[in-house]
């Protein structure tokens, strides 16, 4: 009998324990109060889905906006912040994460929230400047310090014993600008100049320059020895667990793993080409209208455009879409380099997610084969 | 299985008259030591040692200061609550299974052996995306949650369900094994005596198995607890809002918050060790009372009532 009450007891001290924690946090926590009472208007929350290394650029960002949109409207906004691989990113608003709005790294990902979620308009793209991408980047190398390998262009990847370090295409929005930029290397290589391309006249060549292409995307996947499902995972292989000679990376990611994790560790390789990574931004119509925060979601993206906007963006190392509103000084930490556009070497996202990232694509191709 | 492990070695040592009846030589029983020794030092001692070097590396202030970062505590709270809820509900449900399944026969009972035993043979992932393809916006009740406002997944109540499939068998596998050693013969004698159900339930057959109840209990907190897969197809990552402990000091690494990260990390840690201290607690408990219960007390009790 008294070891049945000794149970009760142990219960209602872990119970109590539980709940004595739950209060404790209230307290401790609470201590900012709550943004809801405090304001005279009722605080709004806006949700911001995107991708992986854009974590330190908002995190600055949200509380510029927040500051702006108190002394233009007198209400407070709290920005919450979800960060992942584009892809899974995107699927999971698909799937029903009430993201207000969605800053991904490439324009397919947002194409298939409005097709296979119907949760925004198709013509999304033309709704915001400069195809609502209020900054680009490119893909560039991040090599240990003093460049052992000597890895200078696309063409040193391959070499043997050399390992590349980049994410999962599949997954990862970074990994397929790095996987066209590779591409396109390799295409302009073969052809000399990619205007080729375009020449009806030239179909042959431009063909055999497609399938060099792909031998050479093939074998740089075979000197990959971990496929993260993204960017920052990558990097957090290649910098942290000291994998690999190389890492394929965002222009921002490779600036930051050298600030954040030392410069006396790591150099930047900038490739003789590279790609124009454009990576969009966009308000979910059907989450916007079921909340009624359509107004500041449109408002907190246009202020990626204002001159404030710009500033922080080129601060954290991505390319400003007017670049006369940044600071001069980040401008010129971005070195020159040819940045080729994916309309005019693949025909536009849709056809280059089509021939190669989805189900059976090239990818999956050359990836079994590499296996 | 860990149970009846444990309540095999708790009867082992109960017959204390038991000798080795063979003996190794001292140089065999050093190298066996020292090996599992060693091996555990190497994967378990020093990566655990590391979580707490690294959460300090910055001195004590960078660690409390971590600790007390909104977002922490958003994890940390969410994390209280899952187990709040997930432990309690499992408990009920673990022990109205085992007494199903060790009292009485019916009907489909090894399906639901079976069933029970799903979520340990099932992929956490797995457990995760189930929930999307039921409650997810394009999912079979998608359409008519999103219609009434109902948010299951990508919010709390879908961590929760996540947490729930994962730990639902900790409870009921403890106690179905001990439940059918000690059969039906408790409780005939209690009804017997003119006990009625729930008279019987709470005075002979809990305190029967309590302890199996109660390790059984810990395992599925700290599961709970610790959960990272299924819970993270579930949560969307938003910070400070459906990020439990684990999936927090995740988000943290990633942005390169190392001090942070290791400091959420050894508060999740030190709750492991916590409920490691209480589980050899009630491994040490559960060895001696064993054949004790129902004490004679009990059914005094029950025959001077009527």
């Amino acid at each position: 009998m008294a070891d049945s009450k000794r149970v009760v007891v142990v219960a209602v001290v872990l119970v109590t324990a539980i709940v004595l924690g739950l209060i404790l946090i209230r307290i401790l926590g609470g201590s900012g109060a709550d943004p809801d009472e405090t304001a005279g208007k009722r605080a709004v929350t806006l949700l911001n889905v995107s991708y992986d290394p854009t974590r330190e650029l908002y995190q600055e960002f949200n509380p510029a906006f927040a500051r702006y949109w108190k002394a233009k409207t007198g209400q407070d906004v709290v920005i919450e912040q979800s960060h992942g691989g584009a892809g899974k990113q995107a699927r999971a608003v698909i799937d029903g994460l009430k993201a207000d709005v969605v800053t991904l790294a490439l324009a397919y990902d947002i194409d298939a929230i409005a097709r296979q979620g119907g949760l925004l308009a198709a013509d999304w793209q033309s709704r915001l400047p400069e195809n609502s991408a209020p900054y680009t980047s490119t893909i560039v190398f991040l090599v240990r310090k003093d460049n052992p390998k000597s890895i200078r262009d696309w063409d040193d990847l391959v070499k043997p014993g050399v390992e590349v370090i980049t994410p999962n295409p599949k997954t990862s929005g970074g990994a397929r600008w790095n996987y066209l930029a590779a591409w396109a290397f390799a295409l302009k290589k073969e052809l000399g100049d990619l205007k080729a391309l375009h020449h009806p006249a030239q179909a042959a060549q431009v063909e055999q320059a497609q399938a060099r292409a792909r031998e050479f995307v093939a074998e740089l996947h075979k000197h990959v020895p971990v496929l993260d499902s993204g960017a920052r995972g990558s990097t957090n292989t290649f910098a942290q667990r000291g994998i690999g000679d190389v890492l394929l990376a965002w222009e921002n990611e490779a600036f930051l793993a050298v600030n954040e994790l030392g410069p006396d560790k790591f150099d930047i390789v900038v490739p003789s080409i590279s790609i124009l990574a454009e990576p969009p931004v966009a308000v979910i119509d059907k989450v916007v209208e079921k909340k009624g925060t359509r107004e500041v979601a449109e408002e907190y993206l246009k202020y990626l455009y204002s001159p404030e906007g710009q500033r922080i963006v080129a601060r954290h190392y991505y390319r400003p879409a007017y670049p006369q509103h940044a600071d001069p000084a980040d401008l010129e930490r971005f070195p020159d380099v040819e940045r080729v556009r994916i309309d005019e070497v693949f025909g536009g996202w849709r056809k280059a997610q089509e021939t190669h990232f989805n189900d059976g694509g090239v990818f999956d191709q050359i990836y079994q084969v590499s296996k | 299985m860990a149970g009846t492990i444990a309540f095999r070695t708790g009867s082992a040592s109960s017959g204390a008259a038991g000798r080795p009846a063979i003996t190794e030589p001292a140089p065999v029983r050093w190298a066996l030591i020292g090996v599992s020794l060693s091996f555990l030092g190497l994967f378990l001692l020093i990566p655990l040692a590391g979580v707490f070097v690294e959460a300090f590396r910055k001195g004590a202030g960078a660690f409390f200061a971590a600790l007390r970062d909104p977002a922490a505590l958003a994890a940390v709270k969410l994390t209280l609550l899952v187990a709040a809820i997930a432990v309690p509900v499992n408990c009920v449900f673990g022990l109205a299974a085992s007494w199903a399944i060790a009292k009485f026969n019916f009907v489909g009972k090894n399906l639901l052996i079976t069933l029970i035993d799903l979520p340990f043979a099932v992929s956490p992932v797995i457990s995760g995306l189930i929930y999307i393809l039921v409650y997810g916006l394009h999912g079979w009740l998608g359409p008519f949650l999103s219609a009434h406002d109902i948010e299951i997944i990508f919010a709390v109540p879908g961590i929760v369900l996540a947490t729930l499939f994962v730990t639902f068998p900790f409870v009921a596998r403890e106690v179905i094994p001990l439940m059918q050693v000690q059969g039906n013969d408790d409780e005939e004698a209690a009804i017997t005596l003119g006990a009625g159900g729930l008279q019987t339930f709470f005075r002979v057959t809990l305190p029967n198995v309590k302890w199996a109840v109660l390790y059984g209990v810990i395992l599925c907190n700290a599961r709970a607890m610790g959960e990272f897969g299924a819970v993270s197809v579930v949560s969307g990552h938003i910070r400070g809002k459906t990020s439990t402990m684990p999936l927090h000091v995740e988000i943290l690494y990633n942005e390169y918050n190392f001090v942070a990260a290791f400091a959420v990390a050894s508060l999740l840690a030190l709750l492991a060790l916590a409920t490691l201290a209480l589980k050899s607690f009630v491994e040490w408990r559960s060895r001696r009372p064993f054949a004790e219960a129902p004490d004679a007390a009990v059914l005094e009790d029950l025959s001077h009532e009527h």
